[in-house]
């Protein structure tokens, strides 16, 4: 039935020899998304009639930004699985999104940030957008020093779970403190241009990029995974005979 | 025994171990006030900007001092066993933990919530911002406990969990100080300050449901970990 493919799917043997298939695919359909993605957008769209040439910048900025949060959700869906379930699969995949969410979200600051400093005229400002990407990097920040904490794997990923579950609850609730915060100090905020107001011609290789950033966050996760895959399960059979057979 | 007579129990040890201690039920209030007063030192004694900054600075100040005594909310009990028994007895463990955490709260955060008028005055906040602050911090620093409490379990068993404490409890601090500071500045500027006091009453309602849940399956990670 339905639910045989779930248990199929929670086996490392399986998503190993599964993700291996996909993994190629992925890949190429990343680097041409992104390829095209940022060839067409930084060389052959018009230039902004306000901000010239300095808004080719959201070709990266955008997808990093959503990558962001959507890896958080993620890890946090993953978490609350391993924890319930105690799926080891689970919690490989946690441990391997913290490190790919806190990187996409320092890259969504840090080009945020050279953006800002063209067109607001400064590197940083206290908009509630930018604040609540910062809280979230320390959010990823504190997930990977309290893996890194503990000896044992098994408690780790406990704690990590837990961490997770409480930060993604959290999530909102800083978000909106965070934009009551900012109109509260400062009457008007620097809005980032806002997506439905974008020419189509804009809008298409940055839709393409979003979509080639996806697939290349799932190829390095792909990646990842299946390398702690064979860490974590080196003693097991299958493994063995999988190494023993390439070396 | 009763449920609410072992939680009594429970109460009254931790209250009596803390007024054993004078030290350690000392040392979060100075450094509560240590921390205040090197503000005006560090951006100077202007009048102007000490009122701006001071019920940010009460607050940050709450915080951090609440922070700091966070760590031993269970590291002794965690050391010398007692909270493995706790766990083992059959009252429910988020009972046990939302018991420690008040006892915890009565000899830090009632209080840091008691002084912090004080600084207030010195800091030139007018009179009617003090019943803000008081409000604020009456309502808040029982979910900085809260908050803090899991993270406290989550590292209990680590023998550096002082610097992750604050690394994985600091960014959920950032609503309540954010509410906190708001409705004191509402009230310097002689606005109505409520809205951001019933914001935090949310939050405390939502922290006394979820959070002692968090607490409890913290602690049974470090212990049976």
């Amino acid at each position: 039935m339905k639910w045989t493919y779930f248990h199929r799917m929670a086996s490392p043997k399986w998503f190993y020899d599964f993700s291996g298939k996909i993994l190629p695919w992925v890949g190429v359909l990343a680097l041409v998304l992104v390829a095209g993605g940022l060839t067409w957008g930084l060389l052959f769209t018009q230039p902004d009639y306000l901000q010239g040439n300095s808004y080719r910048i959201i070709f990266l900025h955008v997808p990093s930004a959503s990558l962001a949060m959507t890896v958080y959700v993620g890890l946090a869906v993953a978490a609350s699985i391993g924890f319930i379930w105690k799926i080891k699969l689970a919690d490989m995949a946690v441990s391997c999104l913290a490190p790919i969410g806190a990187s996409f979200c320092a890259l969504a600051l840090v080009t945020g940030a050279i953006w800002g400093k063209p067109t607001w005229g400064t590197w940083w400002v206290w908009d509630a957008r930018l604040t609540s990407m910062l809280i979230l990097l320390f959010l990823y920040f504190g997930l990977i020093a309290l893996r890194e904490a503990f000896d044992s794997r098994e408690t780790a990923s406990r704690a990590c779970a837990i961490l997770a579950m409480v930060g993604v609850v959290n999530i909102p609730i800083i978000k909106y403190s965070v934009e009551w915060w900012n109109t509260l100090h400062q009457g008007s905020t620097i809005r980032i241009t806002e997506e439905s107001t974008m020419a189509m011609e804009m809008l298409i290789p940055l839709l393409m990029s979003i979509a080639g950033f996806y697939l290349f966050c799932l190829f390095v996760f792909l990646l990842r995974i299946r390398a702690e895959i064979l860490s974590r399960e080196q003693r097991t059979k299958w493994v063995r005979h999988l190494l023993g057979a390439n070396s | 025994m009763s449920l609410s007579a072992g939680l009594g129990v429970i109460l009254k040890r931790d209250l009596q171990l803390a007024f054993r201690n004078r030290g350690d039920l000392i040392n979060p209030l100075v450094f509560f006030l240590l921390v205040a007063s090197l503000f005006p030192l560090g951006v100077g004694p202007s009048s102007d900007v000490l009122l701006i900054m001071g019920g940010g600075v009460v607050w940050v100040s709450a915080l951090l001092a609440n922070l700091l005594a966070m760590d031993s909310l269970f590291r002794s009990d965690y050391e010398d066993g007692s909270l493995e028994q706790l766990m083992l007895s059959p009252t429910p463990l988020w009972m046990v933990a939302m018991t420690k955490v008040l006892a915890h709260w009565l000899v830090t955060g009632l209080p840091i919530t008691l002084l912090a008028p004080v600084i207030a005055v010195m800091f030139g906040l007018p009179s009617q911002a003090l019943p803000a602050v008081v409000m604020t911090l009456l309502l808040g620093t029982p979910m900085l406990s809260l908050i803090g409490a899991i993270g406290a379990g989550l590292t209990v068993g680590l023998r550096k969990g002082g610097i992750l404490l604050s690394l994985l409890t600091l960014p959920l601090y950032i609503p309540v100080l954010i509410l906190g500071t708001g409705a004191i500045d509402a009230a310097v500027n002689e606005l109505p300050w409520h809205a951001h006091l019933m914001w935090q009453g949310v939050l405390v309602v939502l922290g006394v449901t979820f959070a002692p849940l968090a607490i409890g399956a913290s602690l049974r990670v470090s212990v049976s970990g």
